[in-house]
């Protein structure tokens, strides 16, 4: 069979329905094969709408994403995309095409070292040289993708391979003796753990991204109910446990909630389960969690002791340990501590000025959700308009916030709504945006348009760039340079040039109709443009390096 | 900063150095010293690495390459007891006279004589490290013209 044809095949038994992508010259011989194949090819506009749409679909699925692009600039147009999958461990595998074999190194046409430049940003990556390798190779990438801590797995294939022939199996059984994931955690930490656990007086749970990879959602809120422990999420690990149950803290870390923050800081015991300790989320490391005892349930042992020391570490699947915990852990005696931390929510709830007649982006958010009744999925892009969406909308369920987290990308939440959209079709998909993000892969709402998807993008638009603008007010002397955008497009009109629904907001009296109005539009994207508080900022803020103690709680008058 | 030997059991494949030396070139480290050889079994290839650093930033690079997929195994040489032997070949600039000076030096850390001129004796030392850093801290005196010396190989040893 060819090589070609190869790739197809192993993608249509890799139960591969939707694929992300764009032509080039090398990559002819695979899109003949997939002309008439029975997967379903979005062709984006640029290869990093390409990747963050397969991410999006990857994320909200949970199947892998699947994206392919050509040699040279469609391969290093998928860079961003790849370091934002592997930072964030989503499960891609993602093709690009190369040069002839007998051509690499000879700075050919549309050349690139590709397995070169992606090996720091790719969980493996291949590069294929040998027909007879292709099927073991595209078998392998698939499991090493979606097993153990998820990742994106990158597959080179040199244009004479796929124009190679040779006899076709797939039915190899996957053996990398360097590669054997640990899902269950040992049985003697996880006894250990629970003792811990019910010794207690103060413990809390630190859920992580881990979480919803591990599709753990179900065992975390059980475990939390159980033992009557209170829950903060990291922002990857938001819709792990309803944010709407009173032991839930919402998001911690620089832009959590005050009652998070300082539930961990105060806590005797902190369960981290799929999270990883990012700086976002620790602040000045050497002073967090000044008293408290580590438990760390994590399946990628690199991050267990990283940035804190870990007094119980548990490697393996989180579904898996959290259920073996729940059958054994016995409730801890915490009514005081649960005391403390219920007067904390009251005393310091999330804070804008619900007062101000002006138009506030955290009101357009909460009117989002109150509208949706929770149940969208919402993308971001990266910013204020991450932050606050990530605050002020209330997530019930895993796969419905999907965001940039470890990479910071923005551009991300147009393309990503894309692919949730077409692996979730009978949900609503709104990308809350700022002015600027949505800028960075505007071209791709023709591809919402051209597949009819009802995607809406609500741009909280205040002029500027805004979380760096924030910083510069309050660490730069407000000196914005370059974060005020002085010239933007008209984006009512820009959605009517693509095709699609525009509606300006200026108004917080209008905010509830624009969006029912979006949502009553079934058939493609609406774009609204709301015009709000130019200077509003992202608070409570820890500001970087900083400890919860010296966290600003509102604008300083 | 600490000098760590490490033994990494790679897959014998292009592209698995750059894999291995690119964790830690990221993290800012200059590897000391680098071999790479096959082994008894033909698809399997071992790195050994000698590189400065601290317990914390070496334990997580540990961690980094057994994640590595062509990773096979990583042993830590660093304080167990483990041969660990190097090659340096030393070209001195000599006359005939002061050879038979030379030659007692050589004989004293087993050198071999690899080539000889008019004006020139090139000496080969194998050894532990430190074997080579004292003959080579003994013949400077003659003048070194040319020093060669190959990544370091260490070999776990069995315990009695």
């Amino acid at each position: 069979m060819k090589g070609a044809r190869q790739v197809v095949e192993s993608l249509i038994k890799e139960n591969v329905e939707i694929m992300f992508g764009y032509p080039g010259g090398v990559l002819i011989p695979i899109f003949h094969e997939l002309h008439d194949s029975p997967i379903n090819f979005i062709l984006t506009r640029h290869e990093q709408g390409a990747i963050h749409a397969a991410d999006g679909y990857a994320r909200a699925t949970g199947k892998p994403g699947i994206c392919i692009a050509t040699s040279g600039p469609g391969a290093t147009n998928l860079i961003t995309g790849l370091a934002n999958a592997h930072m964030d461990s989503i499960p891609l595998v993602v093709i690009t095409g190369q040069v002839s074999t007998d051509m690499i190194g000879n700075d050919a046409f549309q050349e690139a070292d590709v397995t070169g430049i992606t090996r720091p940003v790719t969980k493996h990556n291949y590069l294929v040289q040998d027909i007879h390798d292709l099927a073991r190779v595209i078998k392998e990438a698939f499991y090493i993708a979606t097993t153990g801590r998820p990742g994106p797995v990158l597959i080179d294939i040199p244009v004479n391979i796929s124009n190679a022939d040779c006899e076709y199996d797939y039915d190899k059984p996957v053996d990398i003796r360097g590669y054997k994931p640990v899902y269950e955690g040992h049985p003697m930490q996880i006894k250990k753990a629970a003792q811990m656990i019910k010794k207690s007086k103060r413990p809390v749970i630190y859920s992580g991204g881990g979480v919803i990879l591990g599709d753990a959602s179900k065992e975390l809120t059980e475990f939390a109910r159980k033992t009557g422990i209170p829950v903060t999420t990291t922002l990857l690990g938001l819709g792990a446990f309803p944010e709407t149950d009173e032991l839930s803290l919402e998001m911690l870390g620089m832009h959590g909630t005050y009652y998070a923050n300082h539930t961990v800081n105060e806590s005797d015991l902190l369960i981290a389960v799929g999270a990883r300790f990012d700086d976002r989320v620790t602040g000045k490391i050497s002073d967090f969690i000044p008293n408290a005892k580590v438990i760390h349930i994590d399946i990628d042992p690199a991050s267990v002791s990283k940035n804190v020391v870990v007094d119980i570490p548990i490697v393996g699947d989180c579904k898996h340990i959290l259920q073996e915990l729940i059958n054994i852990v016995e409730k801890p005696d915490i009514a005081p501590w649960i005391q403390e931390v219920k007067q904390m929510k009251a005393t310091h709830p999330l804070y804008y000025d619900t007062e101000s007649k002006k138009l506030k982006p955290q009101y357009v958010v909460e009117r989002i959700y109150e509208i949706t009744k929770g149940d969208a999925i919402i993308t971001t892009e990266v910013g204020q308009n991450q932050m606050w969406a990530a605050q002020f909308y209330k997530f019930s369920k895993p796969r419905t916030f999907i965001s940039s987290g470890g990479l910071g990308t923005m551009g991300f939440g147009l393309p990503a709504a894309i692919g949730a959209q077409l692996g979730v079709p009978d949900k609503r998909v709104i990308n809350i945006a700022g002015d600027g993000s949505i800028q960075m892969n505007i071209q791709e709402l023709i591809v919402a348009v051209q597949h009819r998807l009802p995607i809406v993008i609500a741009i909280l638009n205040n002029g500027f760039l805004g979380m760096v603008r924030q910083w510069q007010q309050l660490f730069y002397d407000k000196r914005y340079s370059q974060t005020c955008i002085k010239c933007a497009p008209d984006f009512v009109k820009l959605a009517e040039a693509y095709g699609a629904l525009g509606i300006r907001v200026d108004k917080k009296d209008d905010v509830d109709e624009a969006i029912e109005k979006a949502l009553s539009i079934t058939d493609r994207p609406v774009i609204i443009d709301f015009t709000v508080e130019k200077e509003e900022n992202v608070y409570p803020f820890v500001p970087s390096g900083k400890t919860v103690k010296e966290t600003i709680l509102r604008e300083l008058a | 900063m600490e000098q760590y030997v490490l033994s990494v059991k790679v897959e014998n494949r292009s592209g698995v150095l750059a894999r291995v030396v690119g964790l830690f070139s990221a993290r800012g480290y200059n590897i000391d010293s680098l071999s790479v050889s096959k082994t008894e079994d033909s698809e399997v290839s071992v790195i050994t690495i000698v590189v400065h650093g601290n317990d914390r930033v070496i334990e997580q690079v540990k961690k980094q390459l057994n994640k590595l997929i062509d990773v096979i195994k990583v042993y830590d040489h660093t304080s167990i007891p483990a041969a660990q032997r190097e090659i340096a070949i030393v070209k001195i600039q000599l006359t005939p006279v002061k050879r038979v000076e030379v030659f007692q030096i050589a004989q004293t850390f087993g050198a071999e004589i690899i080539d000889i001129s008019q004006k020139s004796l090139s000496i080969q030392v194998v050894g532990h490290p430190t074997k080579i850093e004292n003959f080579i801290d003994i013949i400077r005196n003659y003048g070194i013209k040319e020093l060669i010396r190959s990544g370091r190989v260490s070999f776990a040893r069995d315990r009695a």
